[in-house]
């Protein structure tokens, strides 16, 4: 395959960056999209010339680190798939692709397609975790969990942190990350005590970290390789009605409980 | 508690919610009340919109007093649509600042032109407003002879003009779209929204958009297009 490729490149956070047109001849439609930027990160050695930086850990598709805008789909063209998933038969021959970092105020570029997405950490920071003792395993059907709640808290817990919702979303918000984080921990009796607490502190947090919010365009979920659904932002608007305006109780109660 | 809930960008958002509802329900209100224009005259000589207006006038005027419940409903109507307005730019500047650069190719995969328009159009509807305020309650723009309390002769002689008839339909327009991704978005914001209702909402704000639209450009262009009778211009009750 021919492939025209247009590639971001961005010396760091503070510098202009510009689109760079490389020309590959012999792509093959069966390397992933890493595999290709592979290709030419070697030419680009070869030459003398400076790799094009871009981050990449598991290529399987589980550690959310592969983040790039392909031709103005997060991850790509293909709905479910992380880019290192995403493989070059996807695209045509003689196609011209364009590809770019993450553009988000809370996701500054480090180099080239390189971004900081720590401001993902510091929303789990506020309390995307589970902080009570909950002991040690419980015996088989002593806690028991509804299956829908199960396969709820299963689906919230797909996410992977990438931060396509982010870069997707037409205002940069993190509504769907803190969402799918809170719902797979409140649905579970582990998550429940700490729930209320934990949803004041880590809409704040996103607030907080100059992420926009949310419009309803949806284009989250479409973007999401874990396919989430903004069911879950409903349900964190719906949660977050409630602990906001509502007395504090489950947390005592369920504190009490334990 | 308030003060904290409203800081946060989902307080504002069901904020918008709320005051889009009352906004809202004023709106289907507004247009089932228009509808009156078709009614014709009564045994008196009096139109039905006339007739319609001088109801509202008086609605409860024992206990709010002369034109009482219409004061009371631009009140808070007028409340609501600041709070609306206000919140809106809010976060609007929040919004915009969370992308930060732009990219160089956007291909958006669900966002509408309802869902992209829903500020520019909101802005486009306040003007709009405005515009029609002063022109069909307060009469200085109407250049068409305005009489306080002659409802349909001011409809009718407003519709005559193109310009006039463009403008309303035009507006209509936006609150369609503006209705669509607005009815869908309280339910979600609202938190109200899951899989198995999507169907019923999404439904329910294509319907209420639709029906809006159409039944307020009814009345324009049926006058336009001289399908209504003209005002009988020697009865009629004044102010
Ligand atoms: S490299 Fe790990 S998800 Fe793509």
């Amino acid at each position: 395959m021919k492939i025209t490729l247009n590639v971001w490149r961005q010396r760091d956070a503070s510098s202009e960056g510009s689109f760079e047109t490389h020309q590959l001849d012999d792509v093959s439609p069966d390397m992933s999209f890493l595999e290709m930027l592979d290709v030419l990160n070697r030419r680009l050695e070869a030459e003398g010339k400076v790799p094009v930086a871009f981050e990449s850990d598991c290529r399987e598709g589980i550690c959310g680190v592969c983040s790039l805008m392909i031709s103005g789909q997060a991850h790509g063209p293909e709905s479910g798939t992380t880019t290192c998933q995403l493989h070059m038969r996807s695209f045509k021959d003689g196609d011209t692709i364009f590809v770019e970092p993450w553009r988000a105020k809370a996701f500054p570029v480090i180099r080239d397609l390189v971004t900081d997405r720590s401001s993902l950490d510091r929303v789990i920071q506020c309390g995307g975790y589970v902080s009570v003792n909950t002991g040690s395993v419980p015996e088989a059907n002593s806690v028991q969990v509804a299956k829908e709640n199960a396969d709820k808290a299963m689906d919230a817990a797909a996410c992977i942190g990438c931060g396509a919702c982010v870069a997707a979303c037409p205002n940069g918000s993190a509504m769907l990350f803190t969402a799918a984080k809170l719902a797979h921990l409140s649905l579970l009796p582990q998550g429940k005590p700490e729930h209320e607490r934990r949803i004041k502190r880590m809409v704040e947090g996103m607030d907080a970290q100059g992420f926009g919010a949310c419009t309803n365009h949806g284009e989250c979920q479409e973007a999401c390789p874990k396919l989430i659904s903004i069911e879950f932002i409903a349900k964190m608007n719906r949660d977050y009605i409630k602990a906001s305006l509502l007395p504090e109780h489950t947390s005592s109660e369920l504190l009490k409980a334990q | 508690m308030l003060i904290k809930f409203y800081s946060s960008t989902i307080g504002k958002k069901v904020v918008v919610a709320l005051t889009g509802i009352v906004l809202l329900l004023f709106v289907i209100g507004h247009m089932a009340g228009n509808l009156k224009a078709f009614g014709g005259y009564d045994d008196k000589g009096v139109h039905k919109l006339d007739s319609y207006a001088i109801f509202l006038r008086d609605f409860a005027s024992d206990v709010l007093g002369h034109s009482g419940f219409l004061w009371t409903m631009r009140a808070v109507l007028l409340v609501c649509l600041l709070v609306h307005v206000f919140t809106v730019i809010q976060l609007q500047r929040i919004n915009s600042s969370g992308r930060g650069s732009r990219y160089a190719v956007v291909n958006p995969s669900s966002a509408t032109v309802a869902s992209r328009t829903m500020f520019i159009g909101g802005l486009v509807l306040l003007a709009y407003t405005v515009y029609h305020i002063l022109h069909m309650t307060v009469g200085v723009v109407h250049f068409g002879g305005f009489v306080e309390g002659r409802v349909y002769a001011n409809v009718y002689r407003a519709f005559t003009l193109s310009y006039v008839t463009f403008i309303y339909v035009a507006a209509m327009g936006f609150l369609g779209l503006h209705t669509y991704h607005g009815v869908w978005s309280l339910f979600q914001t609202l938190g109200l929204n899951t899989p198995d209702r999507h169907f019923v909402f999404i439904n329910l704000a294509r319907l209420l958009a639709v029906v809006l639209f159409f039944g307020f450009i009814s009345v324009p262009l049926a006058v336009y297009f001289n399908l209504l009778p003209p005002p009988n211009v020697a009865a009629g009750v004044a102010g």
